[in-house]
Order: structure tokens, then C-alpha cells, then sequence
């Protein structure tokens, strides 16, 4: 911040806030209020867990089974292509999968 | 196309610079004369970042002017047009900690204070007729200290306060409750802090040492000099009581040097005079803190204090507010502890959901060891979270805190003082508009102007004597809290 002096604390912990956002947080939109809910599934597109550190410097969520990556990509980030159409074509997809790290091998392929 | 616009904050000047307090993040920045001319342009009217940066060059750099607006939007001093998205109620976490257990150690006073809030005519529980006991029993104190520790959960300091009633009226209580107290904290590796409030009476050789040797903290309800204080802290036979507490204050003070000892002065319409009073409670008796707080009552009392009370008050707030900060700028102490409070929470950037701490970490338990959402509605079965045998009824503190959210007090909504306030008392509403949850929307004009007054010491502080705000990072924990 060069035009603006930080005076109280809070301000203080903004700016630091705001400072970092200037880090490589590959897609994360900077400026959410407030800070949006970890979810921690994992996808190195939004840096969220399983590797160092969670996006708020965390450590608690860290290294979740492989498995749940399957549910990552459409639910965490933006990959609709990996999956079938939950909506429309086969709302019963996951329906036997109540545990992804347990059950992930009763997901099964999907045939248009 | 999205046009930019200025985002929700209180401006103002101190020491000859411009500032602004941002709602809700409790956040102050000063701006410099780049970020005052953005400012200044959305002031007038909303408009498309480019038309506002155009409008700028020609006055600044280039480079600065997009830098200085994408400052601004970050800390959300402006922002996008329509996008303000109301961030979501944030609840406080399931089983919040219990930091301060008020214990109502009896509910007989041996003054009749005719603005009482538990006696006068405003009072809320029937102490008179009703089925409360007088006074508090070991085994209910002891109970008590056994619920305090249980609900302080990781919490390692624990703090108690004695009131009554006159506290002092049941002094065997409070010390063997205190005894107890420091026994189990010393088994559950807790530390335990005491004060306590009293009208001083009651205070006699041996109690001022028992004080002073436990390191307990005193508030001394007084009123100011004599013809204040026999106005209306009387005993029933209306005599006033100032010259029997003056000598015991002063013995107290002289005797017990382990914790500051502040004055707490309630402020009626008929002793409005609020530096004669700080004069005399600080150098004519020898107080190290006085705390002002308007009288609590429905507003047809001939003591309350009327609108153009409020004025008077602020602007005698602001006189001496104006010596606090003449003191703290040549790193003296002052002690209106008013302003000090206040300094602390700007300097933090509290942003409250809740004016205060009752029925989260602050707790009030009644004589017979029912569990009220502070020590002023202690003994009322409508305001009880629980009991210390049972504990707290977590479906009714939950509705309690669901309820008086500030996101539920729409007329605060557009308030920038309300990560300050927010709403202010609950027992004040109470004996306002007979409603907890009502904002005291009768001294809003009262608290912006106060706190507005407060930030500016703040600013001008931080510009001239930023080393004095240091105090506030890590406050000892030692202080006492005032509960009156």
C-alpha cells in the first residue's frame, strides 16, 4: 500500500492480507468477503490441499486420499468434462460412494 | 457497464489529516492526497473506473492514479457497483468459552439508590417479594466456581467478579468462595482473577487488606463530590452516604497498591458535570480511573437523561476527552477511562457482532445459582441461560445469540458506528422498550459523535505519539473489568 497508511491494527493485517494476494495463487479470485470455506479435496489449480500448505497457510486438511480427487474436479474447481451429468443423464452416479476413499471403486463408467 | 463507488466508512480529519474508519472492518487507513481526490471524485457521484482515472490524470501521475484506485478497492473503500454482497452471519463457535463469571453474591443493598436498576423503579426481578434467596450460599458459590471453570474450557485465566446488591454485604461468601476458587483452578491448572463492586460502606480495616493481599480488583460505585453523591446514593432513611465512603475510600486507595482502583459514576440529568466530578473522584480523592455511564432508566424518570442531556454529555465527553489527549501525547496518565476503553478497541479494530460479551463469554449467576445472560438480569427467569448444578441450556443460548445478531438489527445496518456499538446494552433496551433485542436507538446521535471524537484521539495519536498506542497490543490481564 503506498497511498494508503495502515493505522490501526486491523488495517495492519489488511494490508498484509492485500499484500499477499500479489503471491501466485494460480486461479483464486483475490478479495472474497469473507474468506471463502476450505474445502479441502484438492486441485493444484486452486491450490488448495494435499501438497504444503491449505490457502490459509493451514496445515490441518492436508493429504487426503487420491481418491477424492474424483469429486474435486466438479465439485471444488471447474472440470465438468471427467464426469457424467449428474443433473440430467445420471443423477444415481455416486450413489453407492458414501465414502470416496472407501467406495470409490462402485463409481462406474457411464455409457451415453 | 459496472460503475465504481464509494463502499460504506466514517471520514474524518485529526492533526490535519484526512482519514477514514472503514464499516465493518474496523479497519483506519489515512489517505494521502491521491486517495482523498479519488474519494472526493466518487463523493459526488458513481462512475466507470475509467472516467474516474481519466478525471485524475491531469492532477496525478498516471501509474499512481491506477495504483491508488485498485488500494482503495482492495480494502473496499469503493467498489463495483451493486456487488457489495452482504458478507454472511458469521455465528460464534458452539460452546464459547467463559471468560468472566459475575457472582451476585447477594441481592440486599444496604443503600437505597433511587436510580437503581435492581431496586429502583425499574427494577426487573422482584428482589423484595420474590423467591430468590437474600444472599448466596457457600455450597451455590462454590457450585458456581465449579461451573466457571468447567465452561472456561482452554481458557487458562478465569476471571470473577463480586456484585451484588452490595457485595460486601456477604464478605464471608466471596472469601470462601474465593479460597475455593484458587483450590480447584490450582487442580485444573487455571488461574483465577477476582474483583469486584462496591458502594464502599461497607469497606472496614480488614477487608481493605484482605483486598490488597489478594490482588483483588475494586470498582467503587461514586457519584463525584458530596451534593452529587447524596443526591441519590442514599440510605433508606435518604440520608446521603459520602462522608461515610469518602474516609473508606481513601484508606482503601492508600492501602491497596496491587491493582489500580477505578471510580464508576453514573450520570443522571441532576449531576451532569462531568469534569468537576473527575476532578474531584481523581485529585480531591485520589481515584487512578473514572468511568462515566449514563443512567439506565425509562426515559419518563425525572433523573433520566433527555436528548438535550445527551448533547450536554458529549460535549463535556469531548472537553475532557481533550485532556486525555493533551496527557497522552506527553506520555501522561489520565484517567478517563472512558476514552481509554474505546482507544483499545479502535486500535484493535473490534467489528462486533454483539455489543457485548453477556451470554457468550460473560455470565451472570444469581443468588440461588440460576445462570442469566449478565449480572444485571441475574435472578430474571425470562433472561436464564441455566443453572451452575445443570450448566447452560445450549438451545437458549443458541436462539439468544441467533436473535440479537447485529445482522438482526436492521436499524444498524446503515450505522457506521456499529462495530463499535452494535445496538449497545441489552439491559438498557430492556428498561427502554421492555425488548433485549431493540436497538437504544435514543443515544445513537450520542455514541457516532463519542465515537468519532474517539477515533480522532486515536489518529492524531498515531501521527504524533504512535509509541502510546503500544500499550494496547497485549493488555495484561490482570485489569480489572469494570462491571457495573
Amino acid at each position: 500500500m503506498k497511498h494508503l497508511r495502515s493505522v490501526n491494527r486491523k488495517a495492519q493485517r489488511m494490508t498484509r492480507a492485500a499484500d499477499s494476494e500479489n503471491d501466485v495463487v494460480a486461479l483464486q479470485e483475490g478479495a472474497q468477503s469473507p474468506a471463502p470455506p476450505h474445502i479441502p479435496l484438492g486441485c493444484t489449480l486452486i491450490f488448495s490441499p494435499g501438497w504444503e500448505a491449505d490457502h490459509n497457510g493451514g496445515t490441518a486438511g492436508l493429504c487426503q486420499p487420491v481418491e477424492r480427487d474424483l469429486f474435486d474436479c466438479h465439485e471444488g474447481c471447474f472440470w465438468p468434462a471427467q464426469v457424467p451429468d449428474q443433473l440430467n443423464h445420471a443423477p444415481d452416479w455416486t450413489a453407492k460412494c458414501a465414502a470416496a476413499q472407501k467406495d470409490w471403486r462402485k463409481i462406474d463408467l457411464v455409457f451415453p | 457497464m459496472s460503475e465504481l463507488a464509494l463502499r460504506e466508512f466514517h471520514s474524518f480529519q485529526a492533526g490535519g489529516r484526512e482519514f477514514v474508519y472503514l464499516v465493518p472492518s474496523a479497519a483506519i487507513f489515512e489517505l494521502d492526497e491521491t486517495s482523498a481526490a479519488v474519494i472526493d471524485r466518487l463523493r459526488e457521484r458513481t462512475m466507470a473506473r475509467s472516467e474516474l482515472a481519466e478525471q485524475l490524470y491531469s492532477r496525478f501521475p498516471a501509474p499512481e492514479v491506477d495504483e491508488t484506485i485498485a488500494e482503495l478497492l482492495r480494502v473496499r473503500a469503493i467498489g463495483e457497483n451493486g456487488t457489495a454482497a452482504k458478507p454472511a452471519k458469521v455465528m460464534p463457535p458452539e460452546n464459547f468459552p467463559l471468560t468472566t463469571m459475575v457472582l451476585n453474591v447477594t441481592n440486599q443493598c444496604n443503600l437505597s439508590c433511587t436510580y437503581c436498576y435492581e431496586y429502583g423503579e425499574d427494577k426487573i426481578v422482584d428482589t423484595e417479594n420474590g423467591k430468590k434467596p437474600k444472599f448466596m450460599s457457600e455450597e451455590t458459590a462454590r457450585e458456581s466456581v465449579d461451573f466457571m471453570l468447567r465452561e472456561a474450557g482452554a481458557n487458562k485465566v478465569a476471571h470473577l467478579t463480586f456484585f451484588g446488591g452490595e457485595t460486601l454485604m456477604n464478605f464471608p461468601v466471596l472469601k470462601s468462595a474465593m479460597s475455593y476458587a484458587r483450590e480447584r483452578a490450582a487442580e485444573t491448572g487455571k488461574q483465577v482473577d477476582f474483583s469486584l463492586t462496591t458502594n464502599a460502606t461497607l469497606l472496614r480495616p480488614e477487608i481493605i487488606e484482605f483486598l490488597a493481599e489478594n490482588r483483588v480488583g475494586v470498582t467503587i460505585s461514586i457519584d463525584g463530590p458530596k451534593e452529587m453523591q447524596d443526591q441519590f446514593r442514599v440510605f433508606s432513611n435518604g440520608k446521603g452516604s459520602y462522608d461515610i465512603v469518602a474516609p473508606k475510600i481513601k484508606e482503601l486507595l492508600k492501602r491497596h497498591r496491587s491493582r489500580p482502583i477505578g471510580a464508576r459514576v453514573t450520570l443522571t440529568s441532576q449531576t451532569l458535570d462531568i469534569r468537576k466530578i473527575y476532578q474531584h473522584l481523581t485529585e480531591e480523592v485520589g481515584f487512578w480511573e473514572v468511568g462515566f455511564a449514563p443512567v439506565t432508566t425509562s426515559p419518563n424518570r425525572k433523573y433520566a437523561i433527555a436528548e438535550t442531556g445527551f448533547d450536554a454529555m458529549l460535549e463535556q465527553f469531548r472537553s475532557l476527552a481533550a485532556d486525555f489527549l493533551e496527557a497522552a501525547l506527553a506520555n501522561r496518565h489520565h484517567g478517563f477511562s472512558n476514552v481509554k476503553d474505546t482507544l483499545e478497541e479502535i486500535h484493535k479494530g473490534v467489528s462486533k457482532a454483539y455489543p457485548c460479551g453477556a451470554g457468550l463469554g460473560l455470565m451472570g449467576v444469581s443468588t440461588d445459582g440460576d445462570v442469566a445472560l449478565c449480572h444485571r438480569f441475574a435472578g430474571s427467569d425470562e433472561h436464564k441461560l441455566g443453572t451452575v448444578r445443570d450448566g447452560i441450556d445450549r438451545l437458549v443460548q443458541i436462539s439468544f445469540l441467533e436473535k440479537h445478531h447485529i445482522d438482526e438489527k436492521t436499524d444498524c445496518s446503515r450505522c457506521w458506528a456499529r462495530p463499535l456499538c452494535s445496538g449497545g446494552c441489552y439491559h438498557e433496551a430492556h428498561t427502554r422498550y421492555g425488548e433485549t433485542a431493540r436497538p437504544n436507538l435514543h443515544y445513537c446521535e450520542w455514541i457516532r459523535g463519542w465515537t468519532d471524537t474517539c477515533l480522532k484521539i486515536y489518529a492524531e495519536l498515531s501521527v504524533k505519539n504512535p509509541k502510546y498506542l503500544e500499550q494496547f497490543d497485549e493488555k495484561v490481564e490482570y485489569e480489572a473489568s469494570a462491571v457495573s
